[in-house]
C-alpha cells in the first residue's frame, strides 16, 4: 500500500530520486517480507492503535447514537468529574494497596523459592518440586476461585467446616472485608510463585561456578557465598522485574479481583479496572470510564519511564 | 567438607520444599475428591471428606446431561483450536520478517509493537472498536482480538534470530524464495518453539473469560470459564445449568461445582507434561529480551 502511494508521487530533484529509487528497490526486494507482515500489522493497528485513537471519547460527551464524529467536545470535564467522584480516593487506595501487596508478596517469595531450590543437590527432587509448583500458573483465575471456594465457602468449605467442628465459630472469609486482600495475595502466591521462580533460577544458573569454587578456597561458608555471590548475581533480574512492576503499579489484576469481588467487600476490593468496567459497561458512562482508563495508562507510562531512568542511574542498566 | 550444620540445613530444605509441593497439590486433590464423594458420606462427615470410602460419578453425569456445560465446552474447544491456529500463523508471519535486519521498516515496526506494551487505549475504547468491527456477540470476538501476544511474538523473533544464517543463505542460493525458505527450512527447525508458543496460546484461550464477559452477551456462546464463574457465584446450580431439579436435589451444589472445576482443569492437566518440557526454555528466551 505504501509502495503504490509513494510511486504515484513524481520525484523532483535528481539526488532525491536516486535515494528514492534505492528505497523502492529495497521495498521491492522485501516485498514478500512486507506481505507476510500484513495480517500481524493489521492486528496491531486495529486492536492496539485504533483504541488509542478511541481515547478521544474521554474528551467528549460521548453518545452511542451520535458516535465519535458527532459527539460534542467537553475538554477535561470528565477528568474533573473522575477526580471529584467520591469513589476516586477509595479505588485509588485499593488499587495501590493491592498492587503494592502483590509486588512484595510476589517478588520476594519468587526469589526465595528460587534460592531454596538452588540449594538442593538432588536433581530429581528439585525437578519434581519445580514441576509441581509451576502447575497452578496454567489454571485460570476462575478455577483458582473455584478452589478457594471449596476451602472457604460458607457452610460447606473445608476450612469453614473445620472451624465449626473445632468450635471456633462461623467463618465467612469470602465476604469478610478484613480477609479480602490477604485472600488475593495468598491465592496469587499459590498460583504464581513457582512460575515466578523460573526467571530467578535462570539467573542463578548463569552465575559462573568458578566464583563459588574460589570462594570455597577462601574459606567462605554457605551463607557467605549466598550473600556475596548469589544475591549480587540475581540483583539485575530483580531490578528489571521491579521496573516492569512499577509500570503496572495501577494494575491490581482485573482478572483476579473481578472474580473475587462481591458486594460485601467493594469497600476494600474495588480497583480502578473493576470500577471502569462497571462505569463503562454496566452504567454506560463511556466517557468517564474512558477518561479513567487514560489516566491509568498515562500514570503507568510515566512510572515505567521514570523507573527505567532511576534504574539506569543507580544500577547502570535499565530495560532499554 | 560437609559439616553437621550443613546436613541439618539440607534436611530442613528437603522437608520444607516437600511440604510446599504437597500444599500446592492438596487443593487440586481436594477439589477432585469433593466431586466424586457420594452425598451420604459428605453428610455423615459434616461437609468434607479427605479420603472417600466410595466413589460416585453422578455429578459428572449431571453436568454432561445439562444444557449449558457440553455447549460451553464445545464453544471453548472451537475457540481454542481456531484461535491457536490463527495465533501461530500470524505470529510466525510477523516474527520471521522482523527477525531479519534487511526487512524494510523493521526498526519502526518493532518500536510500534513494543510501545503497545507500555501504553494502551484501555478497556472502553477497545470494547468500542470490537463493537464497531461487528465482532460483538460473535464467536470471533473471543478469537480475533487476541491474534498476537507481544510477549510470544518477542520469544519467537528471538528464536528466529538465533537460527544459523548459513542454512537460509544456502537455501537462497539454491533458488528458494523467502516464503519457500520459511516453509521448508525455518519452520521445520522451529518445531520446539512452535510447540511452546502454541501451548502458551492454547492454554490462554482455554482459560480466557474476560473476552467472554466483555464481548459476548449471548448465553449460548458463553465459554466454559464464564459458565463456571456464574455457577460458583450462584447458590443453586440447577437453574444456572437448566438441570432436572428433582435429580439435582440428591447432590449438593458443591459437588456439581467441583465436578465442573475438575472438567475445566482436565485439558490443562493433559497438556501439562508436554507444556512442561518446553516452557522453561521459552520463558528464558523471552526474559533475555525482557
Amino acid at each position: 500500500m505504501n509502495q503504490t502511494l509513494a510511486q504515484t508521487k513524481q520525484p523532483t530533484a535528481p539526488l532525491k530520486s536516486a535515494a528514492r529509487r534505492k528505497s523502492f528497490a529495497s521495498l521491492y526486494r522485501g516485498r514478500w517480507m512486507i506481505l507476510m507482515m500484513i495480517p500481524g500489522l493489521l492486528y496491531y493497528l486495529l486492536f492496539h492503535y485504533l483504541p488509542m485513537a478511541g481515547i478521544l471519547i474521554a474528551f467528549q460527551d460521548y453518545n452511542l447514537m451520535k458516535g465519535i464524529w458527532k459527539s460534542p467536545w467537553v475538554g477535561f470535564e470528565h477528568f474533573r468529574t473522575m477526580f471529584q467522584s467520591p469513589d476516586f480516593p477509595q479505588i485509588m487506595k485499593n488499587t495501590l494497596l493491592i498492587s503494592i501487596y502483590r509486588m512484595i508478596f510476589n517478588m520476594i517469595p519468587d526469589m526465595l523459592l528460587a534460592l531454596l531450590l538452588n540449594e538442593i543437590r538432588s536433581k530429581w527432587f528439585k525437578k519434581v518440586v519445580q514441576s509441581i509448583t509451576y502447575g497452578p500458573h496454567f489454571l485460570s483465575w476462575i478455577i483458582v476461585y473455584g478452589i478457594v471456594f471449596s476451602f472457604f465457602a460458607p457452610g460447606a468449605g473445608l476450612v469453614t467446616t473445620l472451624f465449626r467442628e473445632w468450635g471456633w465459630g462461623e467463618l465467612n472469609l469470602l465476604t469478610d472485608p478484613d480477609y479480602f486482600r490477604p485472600l488475593l495475595v495468598v491465592s496469587d502466591l499459590w498460583k504464581n510463585v513457582g512460575f515466578g521462580a523460573i526467571i530467578y533460577l535462570a539467573a542463578l544458573g548463569s552465575i559462573n561456578p568458578e566464583l563459588y569454587e574460589a570462594a570455597a578456597v577462601d574459606g567462605a561458608g554457605r551463607w557467605r557465598k549466598m550473600w556475596n555471590i548469589t544475591l549480587p548475581g540475581i540483583r539485575s533480574v530483580f531490578v528489571l522485574l521491579l521496573i516492569l512492576r512499577m509500570g503496572s503499579i495501577l494494575d491490581a489484576g482485573f482478572d483476579q479481583v473481578y472474580i473475587f469481588l462481591n458486594a460485601r467487600v467493594f469497600g476494600v476490593g474495588d480497583i480502578i479496572d473493576t470500577w471502569v468496567f462497571r462505569q463503562g459497561l454496566e452504567q454506560l458512562n463511556f466517557s468517564i470510564a474512558a477518561a479513567t482508563g487514560v489516566f491509568k495508562s498515562l500514570i503507568g507510562l510515566i512510572f515505567i519511564l521514570g523507573a527505567n531512568k532511576i534504574a539506569k542511574k543507580v544500577g547502570g542498566s535499565g530495560i532499554w | 567438607m560437609v559439616t553437621k550444620t550443613d546436613r541439618i540445613v539440607d534436611g530442613a530444605l528437603y522437608v520444607f520444599l516437600g511440604l510446599f509441593a504437597l500444599s500446592t497439590l492438596f487443593p487440586l486433590y481436594f477439589v477432585v475428591v469433593m466431586s466424586i464423594t457420594p452425598y451420604t458420606e459428605v453428610l455423615r462427615n459434616g461437609g468434607f471428606v479427605i479420603w472417600p470410602s466410595a466413589v460416585t460419578l453422578e455429578a459428572y453425569e449431571q453436568i454432561l446431561a445439562s444444557a449449558r456445560i457440553p455447549d460451553a465446552l464445545r464453544i471453548t474447544l472451537i475457540v481454542t483450536i481456531v484461535a491457536t491456529a490463527i495465533n501461530l500463523i500470524v505470529t510466525t508471519l510477523l516474527a520471521y520478517p522482523l527477525s531479519k535486519k534487511s526487512t524494510p521498516g523493521r526498526n519502526g515496526i518493532l518500536l510500534a509493537i513494543i510501545f503497545t506494551m507500555l501504553f494502551n487505549g484501555g478497556l472502553i475504547p477497545t470494547y468500542m472498536v470490537i463493537r464497531e468491527l461487528g465482532l460483538y456477540n460473535t464467536i470471533w470476538a473471543m478469537i480475533i482480538p487476541g491474534t498476537v501476544s507481544t510477549f510470544n511474538f518477542l520469544i519467537m523473533k528471538t528464536y528466529f534470530e538465533g537460527l544459523p544464517q548459513e542454512i537460509e543463505e544456502a537455501a537462497r542460493i539454491d533458488g528458494c524464495g523467502e516464503i519457500a525458505t520459511l516453509w521448508r527450512i525455518v519452520l521445520p527447525l522451529s518445531a520446539p518453539i512452535l510447540a511452546t508458543i502454541g501451548l502458551f496460546y492454547g492454554v490462554g484461550h482455554w482459560n480466557e473469560y474476560f473476552k467472554g464477559i466483555m464481548y459476548v452477551s449471548d448465553k449460548d456462546l458463553a465459554p466454559i470459564q464464564v459458565v463456571l464463574r456464574n455457577m460458583i457465584q450462584t447458590p443453586s446450580v440447577s437453574q444456572e445449568l437448566s438441570l432436572n431439579a428433582s435429580k439435582v436435589a440428591q447432590l449438593p451444589p458443591e459437588t456439581i461445582k467441583m465436578a465442573t472445576v475438575t472438567v475445566a482443569i482436565m485439558p490443562i492437566v493433559l497438556v501439562y507434561p508436554f507444556l512442561q518440557k518446553y516452557f522453561t526454555k521459552g520463558v528464558m528466551i523471552g526474559a533475555i529480551k525482557g
